[in-house]
């Protein structure tokens, strides 16, 4: 399951772009969103989700149960 | 604008300026080292080496002497952060708000230098650009140094000045000495990882996101580190540190001896700003935030150790002007973008040289002046509040006052050692109950305060409260005028005529500042 950003949430700092190893994460009306095409959930790049890892605000970068997990892990 | 008004907004801002003595040699009366000490952190070149002076002369954020000639902007260009503080909520925008980390718009490199380049057209004395975040300017590096690149090329004259909180420190040192970066201030809170836990959620290094003590062990090493290499290479370095009440309080005189010792060339020591409406975790939490007493006693507490910072106005990051006179609405993104930038280096430099007649002029004046005081020592030291324009006067109206300065007179002389924000008496022409008690809990550590003009009501409720209006020194300078008040009280107290008490404390405003219209 990719993750998402919980827009009312996101700061639009920008700390999660840059650190997202599959460049998933771009910005859309001044906050960050995730393409759950490209998000891996870091597996196999790094032991926790990055922009999990970088948000500065708690429990904005989260899984989105919604969706099905767009890679298996590796 | 047109020019005329252009031509005196900036003569205003010139004109608003103060000298402290470059050398106040009535003060050996009191010669033990921290009052040395203290004297230095006052003094001009008298008592730095010439290349650090040469640094910082024109530096309103380091040289207490340069914050009313010389003014610096902030470009908003670093919005990510790598770490979490408890006192720091970047999501807050307001307009009124001036508190570091809040910012109204974030800029793109070119965007930046633009808006450099405009504003340094238009206010002559604008003589250095700081990057202080949103987030962390080294959690940002490619949009820092690109910014720094642009304006360096577009803008030789200009300094460079960068503040960070230091986790990433180490790894740019090399870069800001290549970019001749001259100025660099690192916030320190704490060098005990139990203490740092309790500031610092978590922070995230090499690709990890790291908590409690294990991060602020991580933390402290790499700001300690970034500190030694940047005083190796000769790069002036202040360290700031928020004061938060039971958790860093005593600590910081250990900061203090920390950073010293490395090289650091001025401390900062800032109360925390921490109301719940800013949203910070502190702020929810009801973290009690220091009083005015709090702050200048854990000061003085340093200050024997090394300069002290006392004129920091915390301001935005994307403040613009001097000190304390916010004009960072006069040159929004919007409003850049259709400003013509006439940017010419040789009309700087000799407006420029013109602050620089004037300074040295009125040291000459100063110092004339300055011999009234005899010497004597006594232990009385009173606190008094002074509403002044600038140029070292007494020359504001009590009602219109935004901001008191806060000098501490003794025997040995008159010295400046706070500010005080406050809200406008006069807001609209009609003064408000409420903010004339929020002026007197501001001030109320002080014995009297100095006006140029006062009002009726003001008077008695000054009174009131045993804080003395004194209006009898319009327009004279500032240092005269409070030794001569404290000679005439000290006789008083000598003969027995009044008895002398220590006043209160005073409350350090959490509220925005009151926009000016």
């Amino acid at each position: 399951m990719p993750f998402k950003i919980i827009s009312s949430q996101c700061t639009g700092c920008s700390a999660c772009e840059t650190e997202c190893p599959n460049v998933a994460i771009f910005e859309k009306g001044g906050t960050f969103v995730i393409n759950p095409k490209k998000c891996t959930e870091c597996i196999g790049h790094f032991e926790e989700p990055q922009c999990v890892a970088v948000c500065p605000v708690d429990k904005t970068c989260v899984v989105d149960t919604s969706l099905p997990r767009a890679q298996p892990p590796a | 604008m047109d020019a005329v008004e252009r031509g005196s907004r900036a003569k205003n801002a010139r004109d608003g300026g103060e000298i402290v003595l470059a050398a106040e040699p009535k003060r050996s009366g009191t010669s033990t080292g921290r009052g040395k000490a203290s004297c230095r952190a006052q003094a001009g070149r008298g008592d730095l080496p010439p290349a650090t002076w040469n640094k910082v002369k024109t530096h309103p954020c380091y040289s207490v002497e340069a914050h009313h000639h010389y003014a610096r902007m902030h470009v908003a260009v670093a919005p990510a952060c790598n770490m979490q503080c408890n006192y720091c909520n970047r999501k807050y925008d307001c307009a009124n708000e001036s508190r570091p980390g809040v910012t109204s718009e974030k800029l793109t490199p070119e965007q930046a230098t633009k808006k450099v380049l405009a504003v340094a057209s238009r206010i002559p004395q604008m003589s250095v650009l700081g990057i202080a975040g949103p987030g962390d300017p080294l959690a940002n590096p490619d949009k820092t140094f690109r910014t720094f690149e642009l304006v360096a090329k577009a803008a030789p004259d200009i300094k460079l000045c960068l503040s960070t909180n230091g986790l990433a420190l180490p790894d740019h040192v090399d870069t800001i000495a290549r970019l001749n970066i001259e100025h660099v201030t690192i916030t320190i809170n704490m060098i005990d990882p139990e203490i740092g836990a309790r500031i610092y959620p978590w922070i995230f290094y090499n690709h990890n996101r790291y908590s409690g003590i294990e991060a602020a062990k991580i933390l402290t090493t790499r700001q300690l580190q970034g500190l030694e290499m940047l005083s190796a290479r000769g790069i002036l370095c202040k360290v700031n540190s928020v004061m938060i009440p039971g958790i860093n309080g005593r600590h910081l005189i250990e900061v203090n001896k920390a950073v010293k010792s490395r090289g650091a060339f001025l401390h900062n020591i800032m109360p925390l700003i921490a109301a719940p409406e800013h949203g910070t975790v502190f702020g929810l939490k009801g973290q009690r935030t220091p009083t005015a007493r709090e702050l200048k006693a854990l000061q003085d507490a340093c200050e024997g150790e090394m300069n002290m910072m006392r004129h920091c106005r915390q301001c935005r990051a994307d403040a613009v002007g001097l000190l304390g006179e916010d004009r960072s609405a006069e040159f929004t993104k919007e409003k850049i973008v259709t400003m013509t930038v006439n940017y010419d280096p040789e009309a700087r430099k000799a407006y420029q040289a013109g602050i620089e007649e004037e300074r040295r002029a009125r040291i000459v004046a100063r110092r004339e002046n300055s011999g009234e005081h005899a010497g004597g020592t006594s232990d009385i030291k009173v606190l008094i509040a002074v509403a002044t324009k600038g140029a070292g006067l007494i020359n504001e109206h009590f009602g219109h006052a935004k901001e008191f300065q806060v000098y501490e007179v003794s025997r040995s002389g008159a010295k400046f050692v706070d500010h005080r924000r406050v809200g406008h008496y006069c807001q609209g022409g009609h003064g408000a109950q409420d903010d004339l008690a929020a002026i007197v809990r501001s001030i109320n550590d002080c014995h009297a305060v100095f006006v140029a003009r006062i009002g009726g009501r003001p008077t008695s409720e000054l009174n009131k409260a045993g804080i003395e209006p004194v209006d009898q020194y319009a327009h004279e300078f500032i240092e005269n005028s409070a030794i001569a008040w404290f000679s005439s009280y000290f006789e008083k107290v000598k003969s027995g005529k009044i008895q002398h008490v220590d006043r209160g404390d005073g409350a350090i405003r959490q509220d925005p500042m009151i926009s000016v219209a």
